[in-house]
């Protein structure tokens, strides 16, 4: 086991290649078949440890039972995944508060550890897989295409690791909206009156939180500048044009937000399958773009059939279906170039305009976070 | 009670004052939930429990008067089982159908009142403190009427009959009667509605978008979100707060019931 351990990628002295040298060569002599009855999955960090994938799928299909949590069905398409992986491997998925927050994840892992119902596997936003991996409610799991996933875009222990994201977008229905919105700026004009609404205070839902961070960018600010994105909403609001509500499929087909700022692929998802004249647009002046985070729980009680979850979602047939459901899969770049992407979802992705700024780092994050947290209510005040 | 009652308030009541990294204790919490937008926070909560429960007390306690005085059972019947329904109506369902009905230049209402020339929208807007206010009320007056109309059964007809033969007039029997003896059950009427008010967490939620300070919407950013990771405790910090202006109120209520059943002793 121990020689295993250094295959993860963790130290930032030694150099990618060494570390991956190392780790290829770990595989090779370590692989072979896995005693399973001796072996404890929950500290798997690798399909190594299960002596290979065919290792992997027995161990996991002899537990039999994956609980998953806060996975909606018309979220990136996670109805179809877990149907398509439970039929496949024969294993019985239970998903548990499937419109829950990240925090939630947490309290279910804190509050249900050693419970047979308590989470296998994590879907969160970074800031929360931070937050538990500290709290040490993770355990590293190393798949075994880690490799196409940015060094940024994990933790150096593997703890977690992104797995897909999508772009701020505007989306608007154009049986309503007759002048299609292209940016931030465009929203301010008098013909949008009463018309722009966001998912929920950006206080709470991530995508509000990156559609304030998308018009900072649009208006002057910075990853270290949230502001502008603060007062632009301000504006929106004086202006007339922000209505605080909500807003989702229902407000735009009861005719309350014509215009919603949103994750792309929520706007796909979940309204335009409802609202078929809804389009998708990402903004020209504030592109922002965030990936959420996969993890195993450390007390995981499946530990097996929970790696054997993240190893098919990070496999081509797993990152497609993500696709299929509009979100980017950490591997699409690769995916791209390789040729095994799913070419009819990737082409219903809406385009990308020039100028995109690449990430904030989760310092940034956390800033920004305090500063609308104190200043959100009191700037964009309704009285 | 203690199960349910005092060890949760216990543990948010430690959890206030315990560092977010759960080891030592601080003001910090405290000092957070007490300053700036938290501030506020409280300032706006009490004031919207307020008015959502002195307004809907006095118009619900008139309402159930005049049922308890009809004549006939079919209006009754009616208050009755439409407050029994509409006093549990809550959340985001109430707030969508109000956001369907008034809530947007098309909506429902605002149509009508368009063709017949009166223009609601956007003069009133749903969106702020008074809109809010406005949709509390829709639940709260039903439940008003909901938990005071027993208080009119327990009036009986023929206190009214013997004070009249007694020759009062009817401002007497109500001053020296009729409002001594309801009184301790509508100022526990409105306590109800008052915190009623102060814990309605989804309606305001759905909408504000957060633009309006509330204390349990904060609380919620804390405890439920997907944003500020590592703060919960600053969220039990509010909660106690919550706890402690309960706190008040009810010692003040028990000051005005102890008046109020004063001739009962």
């Amino acid at each position: 086991m121990s020689a295993k351990i250094k295959c993860r990628p963790r130290t930032r002295a030694v150099s990618a290649a060494t570390a991956l040298g190392a780790c290829a060569l770990a595989l090779v002599s370590t692989a072979g078949p896995a005693n399973a009855a001796s072996t404890n999955y929950s500290k798997a960090t690798s399909v190594a440890a299960f002596g290979g994938m065919a290792g992997l799928v027995a161990a996991a299909k002899s537990e039999g039972t994956l609980n998953v949590i806060t996975l909606p069905d018309n979220w990136c398409n996670y109805g179809a995944i877990i149907t398509s992986f439970s039929k496949e491997y024969g294993i019985k998925i239970n998903s548990y508060n499937p419109e829950g927050s990240s925090q939630q994840e947490i309290d279910a892992m804190v509050q249900l550890k050693g419970q047979s119902r308590a989470p296998d596997v994590l879907d969160m936003s970074t800031p929360f897989a931070i937050k538990a991996d500290q709290m040490h409610l993770l355990a590293p799991y190393t798949v075994q295409e880690y490799m196409d996933i940015p060094m940024a875009e994990r933790a150096s222990d593997n703890t977690w690791y992104a797995d897909y994201g999508g772009y701020v977008a505007i989306g608007y229905n154009s049986a309503v909206v007759k002048t299609p919105p292209t940016s931030f700026k465009s929203l301010l004009k008098p013909m949008y009156n009463h018309m722009v609404g966001i998912n929920n205070s950006p206080t709470v839902a991530g995508a509000a939180f990156a559609a304030v961070f998308a018009a900072s960018l649009a208006n002057g600010g910075s990853f270290n500048n949230i502001l502008p994105g603060i007062n632009y909403f301000a504006k929106l609001n004086t202006e007339g044009n922000f209505v605080p509500v909500i807003s989702g499929p229902s407000t735009v087909q009861s005719g309350a937000t014509p215009i919603v700022i949103w994750w792309d692929y929520l706007e796909k998802s979940e309204i335009q399958a409802q609202v078929k004249t809804w389009k998708v647009v990402i903004p020209s002046d504030g592109i922002y773009a965030s990936y959420y985070d996969q993890a195993v729980s450390a007390t995981a009680p499946h530990p097996a059939a929970a790696r054997l979850w993240e190893e098919y979602l990070y496999s081509t047939v797993g990152e497609n279906q993500w696709l299929q459901g509009f979100c980017r899969p950490i591997e699409l770049p690769d995916m791209v170039k390789a040729g095994t992407v799913d070419k009819a979802a990737y082409k219903q992705l809406p385009p990308i305009p020039p100028g995109f700024r690449g990430y904030p780092t989760q310092t940034q994050v956390t800033t920004a976070e305090n500063v609308v947290a104190k200043d959100w209510a009191t700037d964009v005040a309704t009285t | 009670m203690l199960l349910f009652l005092g060890i949760p308030a216990a543990a948010v009541a430690v959890g206030a004052f315990e560092k977010s990294s759960g080891s030592g204790y601080t003001m910090s919490n405290v000092d957070t939930a007490t300053s700036g937008v938290y501030l506020r926070g409280f300032e706006n909560s009490i004031k919207l429990s307020l008015i959502t429960a002195i307004v809907p007390a006095v118009a619900g306690t008139f309402i159930a008067y005049a049922v308890h005085t009809s004549r006939g059972s079919a209006l009754r019947r009616a208050i009755v089982t439409a407050s029994g329904v509409f006093a549990n109506f809550g959340g985001i369902p109430l707030a969508f159908l109000f956001i369907a009905s008034i809530g947007s230049s098309t909506a429902l209402v605002n149509n009508w009142t368009r063709d017949i020339g009166l223009s609601l929208y956007p003069t009133f807007d749903l969106y702020t403190f008074a809109g809010v206010a406005l949709v509390y009320m829709y639940f709260q007056l039903p439940l008003m009427v909901l938990v005071t109309l027993p208080a009119f059964e327990g009036l009986r007809a023929s206190w009214h009959e013997a004070a009249e033969n007694l020759g009062a007039r009817s401002w007497q029997y109500w001053r020296y009667v009729g409002i001594p003896v309801l009184l301790p059950s509508l100022l526990g009427s409105s306590l109800l509605l008052f915190g009623s008010a102060l814990s309605a967490y989804a309606t305001a939620d759905a909408l504000t978008d957060g633009t309006l300070a509330l204390t349990p919407l904060q609380i919620g950013t804390f405890l439920n979100g997907n944003v500020i990771a590592g703060a919960q405790n600053v969220g039990k910090a509010l909660a106690l707060g919550l706890v402690v202006i309960v706190a008040v109120v009810m010692s003040f209520y028990i000051l005005l019931q102890r008046r109020a059943t004063r001739w009962l002793r």
